[in-house]
């Protein structure tokens, strides 16, 4: 079940990702709608946060190529956020709420300027929807799971960006929290952006997306959620790797075998 | 003391120099080294600071003379390539980060000894004075290299205030930078470049052994005082301005000493200062507010009692002798005595002939204290399905915890329960 869009938001084409020679993502081949809420699916070692940092060319890829609004993604960073997640960097860095939620605002400021009042008052009011008005001046480190996912929220938001990629947002935080950023990913949505978001699950999976992505270093399928998540597809994402596939892999990796690479 | 005075009224003209430049070349170290800190890269800047020794020594041996500019050169070249080695060798091979940072730093000094040891033995007389790039001489610097070195200082401290918040970004959230555009790879180059020319800059008044003290404790002690990154750079500068002022002064009152041992001995104490009594983060700090806890607890524990005690016997403003509340409960004497005699001061207690009594508000606030402990324990039986001989101990802890906010959502939550698990009335006001 692979349904390809006309027009998508994100176009990926025989991508195929390899970390250390072993291939971690084989030959991905889809197209994303615009406007939808977009859940990526699939175990652990998916290779889920490789995908959308292939398709924001933070990782090399192997072969294949990703094009963003048919467009090189080079040419439309501008409308690109990303909300890594929340255990990627430091939160005992020297900085106060409001210093991250401005880091948005960078990509429009360009390299040198300092930020100006307007982009002071665009992040506090990105934080007042996020409801972390109060919490502007504290110090990073002093933040709930919860809360640090907000203030990445915001930062997101400040952006104002056309195609949001999110690593696992709702991991790790409260109900509360949970309920916040849906309601805000289908505020954006209703505004025609495109939110794609990682997430673990399924049960939840069903309400909150309108397409889904499964994957398991292959793509098992991709399409409409009430297709998509179905008994058969998830047992194929779930039932583990394939072993041939596995071995080929390893394989690859011992032999130093780099007919797939680029570079 | 005269030779302080001496030193501090900068009569002579090559004394202002040298300090001038050994502050300048130390703060600037520390503003650059602010982000090598903040991007954990501390041991990388030690391996760097090693590695300038064998360039040291070729741009010597090249020039057959100390030329500042064609030794800075070649501390640069050797520098750089130690820190290209380093990315290549953790990037390519099974070999991680810190096998690749201890095998280059030894490669490289061990090549810059046997290059020093050489060129000692040539007979050049102008070698002489070459080994104090291994510890370092502030007094030894003479015009030309002052010239050289503070001018690498000055565009260090430009380069950073312009590349502020580039630098911070990637710091903090080198994916988000990339997403964003930011020509991440550029700028590392940049603040890489900036590490190696602090570190040459230094290489004089500090020498190559101790340069990475200079670099990173700074920015470490700043860590402690404030959360606020542009203070934090601020003050590692001045802390790095100070152990350099230090420096230059011992260069002169003992000619005989190395500067670099002596300036990290003073940004060691710096630290050590910070580390021990920093606000909040200090441990000395964290000590004394744990004892102002522990404090607040026995006081409250002592107000409850007398509570308690007045509870049974049906009057709350008898006056009561220390007996009688170690009989209730076995305080440490001599914890209870500061007790009362500070609960007094704070007008919850009166002292009568050696007898102690409520005032109306220490009354209340060991009704509160009573309160709190036993809807605590309601608390834990009906919705942590508790046994009720097992919720006393915990509520000990947690009566001193809730503030006034949290005690109004507990009474509503439990509908104000007028007895508690084994019961006892509860007090309201």
């Amino acid at each position: 079940m692979i349904q390809q869009v006309a027009d998508p938001a994100v176009e990926v084409h025989d991508l195929t990702v390899t970390y250390h020679k072993k291939p971690v993502l084989w030959d991905i081949d889809l197209t994303l709608p615009k406007g939808s809420i977009i859940g990526i699916i699939g175990p652990n070692g998916a290779g889920k946060s490789t995908l959308i940092k292939a398709m924001m060319n933070l990782v090399p890829h192997g072969s294949g190529y990703v094009r963003i609004f048919n467009q090189d993604i080079d040419d439309v960073r501008d409308k690109i956020s990303y909300v890594p997640q929340k255990e990627s960097v430091d939160w005992d860095f020297p900085a106060s709420v409001m210093d991250v939620v401005l880091m948005g605002r960078y990509a429009r400021l360009g390299l040198f300027k300092r930020p100006r009042k307007a982009d002071k008052e665009v992040a506090l009011d990105c934080l007042r929807k996020v409801g972390m008005e109060a919490y502007k001046s504290r110090q990073i480190s002093q933040l709930s799971g919860g809360q640090q996912q907000r203030v990445f929220l915001a930062r997101a938001l400040a952006q104002e960006a056309e195609i949001y990629f999110m690593d696992e947002p709702f991991a790790g935080v409260d109900a509360a929290t949970e309920k916040a950023i849906i309601d805000l990913l289908r505020e954006m949505s209703e505004k025609g952006k495109t939110v794609i978001v990682i997430h673990h699950d399924i049960q939840s999976a069903l309400e909150y997306f309108n397409w889904i992505v499964l994957l398991n270093m292959r793509l098992v399928a991709s399409g409409p959620t009430g297709q998509t998540l179905v008994p058969a597809l998830l047992e194929e994402t779930y039932g583990g790797k394939l072993p041939l596939l596995a071995e080929v892999g390893n394989l690859m990796q011992k032999t130093e075998f780099t007919g797939r690479d680029k570079r | 003391m005269e030779q302080l005075w001496e030193f501090l009224s900068f009569s002579e003209p090559n004394i202002r120099y040298v300090t001038f430049g050994s502050i300048l070349l130390c703060s600037s170290a520390a503003v650059v080294g602010s982000f090598i800190f903040l991007k954990k890269k501390a041991l990388v800047g030690d391996a760097v600071a090693h590695s300038v020794l064998p360039g040291v020594c070729l741009g010597f041996i090249l020039a057959g003379n100390k030329n500042p500019f064609i030794l800075v050169s070649g501390a640069f070249l050797t520098g750089w390539l130690s820190l290209v080695i380093i990315d290549y060798i953790s990037a390519k091979s099974k070999i991680k980060e810190d096998t690749a940072i201890g095998l280059i730093l030894s490669v490289f000094f061990g090549i810059g000894i046997l290059l020093l040891t050489y060129i000692q033995h040539t007979g050049n007389a102008a070698q002489s004075g070459l080994d104090h790039f291994l510890f370092g001489k502030a007094a030894a610097m003479v015009s030309s290299d002052l010239n050289v070195f503070t001018g690498i200082a000055f565009m260090l401290i430009i380069a950073v205030v312009l590349f502020f918040k580039e630098f911070t970004l990637i710091s903090f959230d080198v994916d988000f930078a990339r997403t964003i555009g930011f020509p991440v790879k550029r700028l590392e180059l940049v603040l890489t470049t900036l590490t190696v020319l602090a570190i040459v800059a230094g290489i004089q008044a500090i020498g190559v052994v101790l340069m990475a003290a200079i670099l990173i404790t700074p920015a470490a002690a700043a860590r402690f005082w404030t959360n606020n990154l542009k203070k934090m750079v601020f003050l590692a500068a001045s802390f790095g301005g100070f152990s350099g002022l230090a420096g230059a002064f011992i260069s002169y009152a003992a000619p005989a000493m190395p500067t670099g041992p002596w300036i990290v001995m003073v940004i060691s104490v710096v630290a050590l200062f910070s580390f021990f009594f920093a606000p909040g983060k200090g441990i000395v700090m964290k000590f004394i507010s744990r004892r102002k806890i522990e404090n607040k607890m026995r006081d409250e524990n002592i107000l409850k009692l007398l509570f308690q005690l007045g509870q049974q016997d049906g009057n709350y403003y008898q006056q009561r002798s220390i007996e009688d509340i170690l009989a209730k409960r076995p305080f440490k004497p001599k914890q209870l005595i500061t007790g009362l005699e500070r609960l007094r001061s704070q007008g919850f207690l009166e002292n009568g002939s050696g007898r102690w009594k409520f005032t109306s508000a220490g009354q209340k606030k060991g009704a509160r204290m009573v309160k709190l402990h036993r809807l605590w324990e309601v608390y834990l039986t009906r919705y942590l399905r508790i046994a009720s001989d097992h919720v006393h101990e915990d509520a000990e802890t947690i009566e001193h915890i809730i503030t006034p906010d949290l005690e109004a959502k507990l009474e509503k939550l439990l509908e104000y329960p007028a007895k508690d698990p084994h019961q006892s009335d509860i007090p309201y006001l």
